[in-house]
Formats: structure tokens, C-alpha cells, sequence
């Protein structure tokens, strides 16, 4: 094992499949002589030089643009978005044009891509430079969705992402790059579509994905010194979400909170609890409750960002209502 | 009402032809005319059976452009690829794509172009290079550089044709792209087929500049307007712009002037035009024109 960033995961996975397959190749903005802005691509330019190595100026619509039309022409492209937030002005391509291509081309064309960069909240960077695009792209059948919580899931995902024949969309957070955690020596590659339980439990179910994680692995403890179990499901991918792991985990405990980082309309969380009633109505011994952030654009001030984000204390407040606590 | 274009057809005189046809062969001619006469007489077809509701959806005819296909399909090669947007139907057949697995696509047939799920504006035909068939207006603009760019990572001398209408060149990732494809050299040339309208939308009310060509200046494209109702002068352009592109020496811009002799879609009453200026156009039509060469 070596105890590794998560920025250096990401860099061990996009370096292995550039090594592994020629037609691997990164692009996007200050990815390549800058070393990329979060230092994910660091040294990368020296390894593989610029021919696979490219930095782009700042037009994420032209340069998802690209990348679409060279993946439906032999290329397997990895797309950095500086972060999500950005890569709304690319959206048309992502969702129109490679989500679609496969599909619409009667099977001619595939478009194995990889975009990835940060997403979700990072501090105070307010409203603009704050959102989290689960929801919005697991909406899109042709898409797969991946949001990694440490840095061994990182690289085996991301591994899966690159050699993945469909587009995928890569979620990462600036405020994780810095995480450190063990990974093997060795290859690995870890499926997309196989959530993970994080902790075992027996009393609540807690779903969640992403950086937001480390709230749930903190509540878990605080809870275990009262005699409260949580069960701790990583998704890991959110489209195609493993379903079957959270209702064979909801089994066993009869309740579940969903902890999301983003807003709660049209969320994973009403995705989750849609399928829970649906699929393990007789088992819940209580309603699925969720913590997700609240309902408006996120702020710049830290009080604000305080009240908007989910917290330990709202997602213990959460399980014990589904334990009928308080 | 009609407004003046800016757009003035070029005259295809026999006179004119005549000196041209020194440098096309008469086969050169008769495969334009056979090209051309096909999409022609497919398009009408595709329009009655559309009148009729034998299918749905959108349906966007060629009828009036042929001369930038066969002329594009005269001066490309084997291994070259083609992208366009939703209208699209004249593409394939230009390049050799059987006409039956086309019009099947308009019946949503499985045994389609592309299996029955794009329909009329996607067609795609992976064994002649053709690329869609896509429907959001201007997003083929940067996904053909991308085509390109695959091209040159792969180091062949493939060149990407991509095609885009008067009103798309309107689109943002129109610079993006033209910057980063001039800045990247990638072997594609842009060709606007340039029919005036964007719907009903002529090019004079949505711009200030009318000269198309001069689009790809700021990124010092070379780019020239081109008479779109000639084969001749397709060929000529496309086969000078591909030989540009596959030693290595970039994009090129086309504004390849032409005219729809029908409505935009199947559902357009064309008030904003003149059956004047219609006529003026088809007066040049480029099938009439290459009879007239071969006779
Ligand atoms: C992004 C986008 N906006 C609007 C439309 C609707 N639309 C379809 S065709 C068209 C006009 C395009 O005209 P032009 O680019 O000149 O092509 P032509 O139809 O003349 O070949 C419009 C507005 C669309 N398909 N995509
Ligand atoms: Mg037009």
C-alpha cells in the first residue's frame, strides 16, 4: 500500500491508460504546461508531451466540441474542466451530442470520453463557482455518472472511466485533491455501476456520495457512543446507481437517510427514496429522510455557507427521527 | 416581404461552362448529373411521401444545393470524412450510400441508416465516412474539428468536410472552433452552405457583415466564397482547400453560395421571399447546367 493524494491517484489512473492505449489523451484548460490548475496533470506535459498533453483556450463548448468529434473518430479523449461549473457552457455537447451519438447513429458511432474536473462546493466561492452536477447529468440516459470519495476509488473509477466505451462524466472536488489515502501497489480497476459499504451497521442506512461522505463517517462515530449503528453506503457511481446495495442494505436496517451535497428538487436523494418506497415499502419502519443543502444559491459568507451546507448535527437530527429519537 | 439579398446567383452560362469543362472530363459531368439527378428525384420523392404522412418528424430537403455535394464528393477521397446538420440526405448518396437504407431511415425502419433512431436529420453511415446527420444547429462545427483533429493524432492525410448553414455560422463554438482548428492546424475545411436563410431568417437581418467569407479572417483562415450552383467551381475550391489541409497546412474556409429551392422545412409557407428570386436562382439550376455540357 502507498498512501497517496487524490490528485495523484487521478494522475497514476490518466498515466497507466495513456501508457496502456496511444489513443489516450488529456485536454483542457492549463492541463499541460501549467501543470494543470488544481496540480491534477502535474508533470504529465514532460511524460507524454504535448501532442497528448494539451492545453486549450478557455472555450469549453469548442473543446468538448472537439473531443466529441475526435472519440467518434477512433480517439478516447480524457476533457478537464477547470470545474463543473464551467462545463455548463459545454453541456450541449456532453448532453446533445455524446450522450446521443451511440444511440442515434443506429450503434456507427461511440463516444468514449471521459470529462472530469471539480464539482460541488468549495469554500467560498459563491453561487456561480459552488454546484454539484449529479443530478443534473444522471438525468441523461447515454451518460454515466461518477463521483469517487477517496483517493483508491479515485483511480480504480477513473481507470474504468478511460477504457469505458460510453461517455462518462467525472466528479471530483477541489477540496478533496488534497485527501490522502492508501492504495495498492498494483493495477486495480474498480466497476462502474458497484456502490460500496463504507461502514457496517445495523440501525440506519445512510446513502451518500462524494466529499459531503466525511459528514457520515463523523455522525457514525458520534452516533456509535450512544449505541447507534450507522450503515454507510458509498454510491460511488450515480448513474447507473446500484440499487440493489441500498435495498438489500434498507433490509436489514428499516431506515435510511440520504446525505447529499446539492439542492434537494429533483435530487439523488428523491431518486433514492423514490426506489426505496417502491422496492422496500414492507421493510421501512420509518420515512427515508434526507439532509441535502437548502434550497437556494449558495452564498459567499461563511455563516451563510454554514446554514446551507448538511452537517453533522442535521444528519444526526435525521437518523434519530427515523429512530423515533430525539 | 421579400428583402434584397445579398446573395446574387453567378451565371452558369453554356459560355462559361464550356471553357470549364477543358479541365473535367465529360465522365466528370455525367457523374454529376447522375449525383445530382438522384438527390433531386430522391428529395421529391421524400417530399410527396412526407405530404402524404407516409413518415414524421422534421424533414429539411437538398433540393437546389446539390452542386456542393457532388462537387465535394468529386474532389475528396476515400478515408475523408463528412459531417453535416439535419439536412442531410444528400450528403450519403453523394457519397455512394445506398438510397433504400436512407429512405428506410425516414420510415423509422430498423433496417435504416441508422436503425431507425435518427430519422431524417440523423443520418449517419459509418462505412462511407459519413458522420451525421446533427440536429442542434452549429454543434457539428466543433465535433468535425474534433473529427479532424483524430485525423491528424492518427497521422493520416484525412481530411474532415464539415458542413454548416448561413444561419449556424451565427453559433458561438463557431470561433471557438475556428481558433483552436487554425491554431491546431487540423486538416478541415468549413463549408457554409450558404442558401440565405435560416429558416426565415435572411443573413442580412441577423448581421452586419453579409460577406460570409470573411468570417475565419480574424483567425487568419484562408477563405474564399465559392459559386454553389457549379460543380465546377465546388471542386475546385474543395480540391484546392484538401490538398491545403492534408500537407499539413490547416482549415479552410468555404462560403459556398447556393439556394433551397423549397421551403426550410416541410412546413414553411416562405413569405419571406420572392417567387422572383426564386426563379433567378433556379435559372442557374446546376443539373439544367451539366445537360447542357454533356449535350
Ligand atoms: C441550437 C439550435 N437552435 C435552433 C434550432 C432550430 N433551427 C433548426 S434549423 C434552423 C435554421 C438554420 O439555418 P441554416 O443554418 O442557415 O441552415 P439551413 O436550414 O439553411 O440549411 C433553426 C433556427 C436548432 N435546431 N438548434
Ligand atoms: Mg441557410
Amino acid at each position: 500500500m502507498r498512501n497517496v493524494q487524490f490528485r495523484e491517484a487521478l494522475r497514476e489512473a490518466m498515466s497507466e491508460e495513456m501508457r496502456r492505449d496511444e489513443n489516450v489523451f488529456l485536454m483542457g484548460e492549463e492541463v499541460a504546461e501549467y501543470n494543470g490548475a488544481y496540480k491534477v496533470s502535474q508533470g504529465m506535459l514532460d511524460e507524454f508531451g504535448p501532442k497528448r498533453v494539451i492545453d486549450t483556450p478557455i472555450a469549453e463548448l469548442g473543446f468538448a466540441g472537439i473531443a466529441v468529434g475526435a472519440s467518434m473518430n477512433g480517439l478516447r479523449p480524457i476533457v478537464e474542466f477547470m470545474t463543473w461549473n464551467f462545463a455548463i457552457l459545454a453541456a450541449d455537447q456532453i448532453i446533445n451530442s455524446a450522450a446521443k451519438m451511440l444511440q442515434m447513429s443506429g450503434g456507427q458511432y461511440s463516444c468514449p470520453i471521459v470529462f472530469r474536473g471539480g464539482n460541488g462546493t468549495a469554500g467560498q466561492l459563491a453561487a456561480t463557482h459552488s454546484q454539484s452536477f449529479e443530478a443534473f447529468y444522471a438525468h441523461v440516459p447515454g451518460l454515466k455518472v461518477i463521483t469517487p470519495s477517496n483517493p483508491y476509488d479515485a483511480k480504480g473509477l477513473l481507470k474504468a472511466a478511460i477504457r469505458d466505451n460510453d461517455p462518462v462524466v467525472f466528479l471530483e472536488s477541489e477540496k478533496m485533491y488534497g485527501d490522502k489515502g492508501d492504495i495498492p501497489e498494483g493495477e486495480y480497476i474498480i466497476p462502474i455501476g458497484v456502490a460500496d459499504v463504507k461502514r457496517k451497521g445495523k440501525d440506519v442506512t445512510i446513502v451518500s456520495f462524494g466529499k459531503i461522505m466525511k459528514v457520515a463517517f463523523e455522525a457514525a462515530e458520534l452516533l456509535a457512543k450512544e449505541g447507534i449503528e450507522l450503515e454507510i453506503i458509498d454510491l460511488r457511481t450515480i448513474r447507473p446507481i446500484d440499487y440493489a446495495c441500498v435495498v438489500e442494505s434498507v433490509k436489514k436496517t428499516n431506515r435510511c437517510v440520504v446525505l447529499e451535497e446539492s439542492w434537494p428538487l429533483a435530487s439523488i436523494s428523491s431518486e433514492i427514496s423514490y426506489h426505496l418506497q417502491r422496492y422496500a415499502f414492507d421493510y421501512l419502519d420509518a420515512p427515508v429522510m434526507r439532509v441535502t443543502q437548502t434550497d437556494t444559491p449558495f452564498a459567499f459568507s461563511p455563516t451563510l455557507i454554514d446554514e446551507a451546507l448538511p452537517n453533522v448535527e442535521r444528519l444526526i437530527k435525521a437518523v434519530k427521527q427515523t429512530l423515533y429519537r430525539n | 416581404m421579400a428583402v434584397k439579398t445579398a446573395n446574387k446567383p453567378t451565371k452558369n452560362t453554356k459560355k462559361a461552362s464550356a471553357s470549364q469543362s477543358s479541365k473535367f472530363t465529360k465522365d466528370t459531368y455525367v457523374k454529376w448529373y447522375k449525383d445530382m439527378l438522384l438527390i433531386r428525384k430522391f428529395e421529391e420523392k421524400t417530399g410527396q411521401l412526407y405530404i402524404q404522412q407516409k413518415f414524421g418528424g422534421f424533414c429539411h430537403l437538398y433540393i437546389g444545393q446539390e452542386a456542393i455535394v457532388a462537387g465535394t464528393a468529386s474532389a475528396c477521397k476515400e478515408g475523408d470524412k463528412h459531417m453535416t446538420a439535419y439536412r442531410d440526405h444528400a450528403h450519403p448518396i453523394a457519397l455512394g450510400t445506398d438510397p433504400r437504407v436512407l429512405m428506410a431511415e425516414l420510415y423509422g425502419r430498423s433496417t435504416g441508416c441508422s436503425k431507425g433512431k435518427g430519422g431524417s436529420m440523423h443520418f449517419f453511415d459509418k462505412s462511407k465516412g459519413f458522420m451525421g446527420g446533427h440536429g442542434i444547429v452549429g454543434a457539428q462545427i466543433a465535433m468535425g474539428a474534433g473529427v479532424a483533429f483524430a485525423e491528424k493524432y492518427a497521422g493520416t492525410d484525412n481530411v474532415a468536410f464539415v458542413s454548416m448553414g448561413d444561419g449556424a455560422v451565427r453559433q458561438g463554438a463557431l470561433h471557438e472552433t475556428f481558433n483552436m482548428a487554425m491554431n491546431w492546424k487540423l486538416p478541415v475545411i468549413f463549408i457554409i452552405e450558404n442558401n440565405n436563410y435560416a429558416m426565415g431568417t435572411s443573413v442580412e437581418r441577423t448581421t452586419n457583415v453579409t460577406d460570409l467569407s470573411k468570417i475565419g479572417l480574424s483567425y487568419d483562415m484562408p477563405s474564399r466564397a465559392v459559386n454553389g450552383m457549379s460543380p465546377e467551381a465546388v471542386h475546385e475550391a474543395i480540391a484546392e482547400a484538401a490538398e491545403r489541409a492534408r500537407k499539413g497546412d490547416g482549415p479552410t474556409l468555404l462560403d459556398i453560395r447556393t439556394y433551397r429551392y423549397k421551403g426550410h422545412s416541410m412546413s414553411d409557407p416562405q413569405k419571406y421571399r420572392s417567387k422572383d428570386e426564386v426563379a433567378e436562382w433556379m435559372e442557374q439550376d446546376p443539373i439544367e447546367h451539366c445537360l447542357r455540357v454533356i449535350k
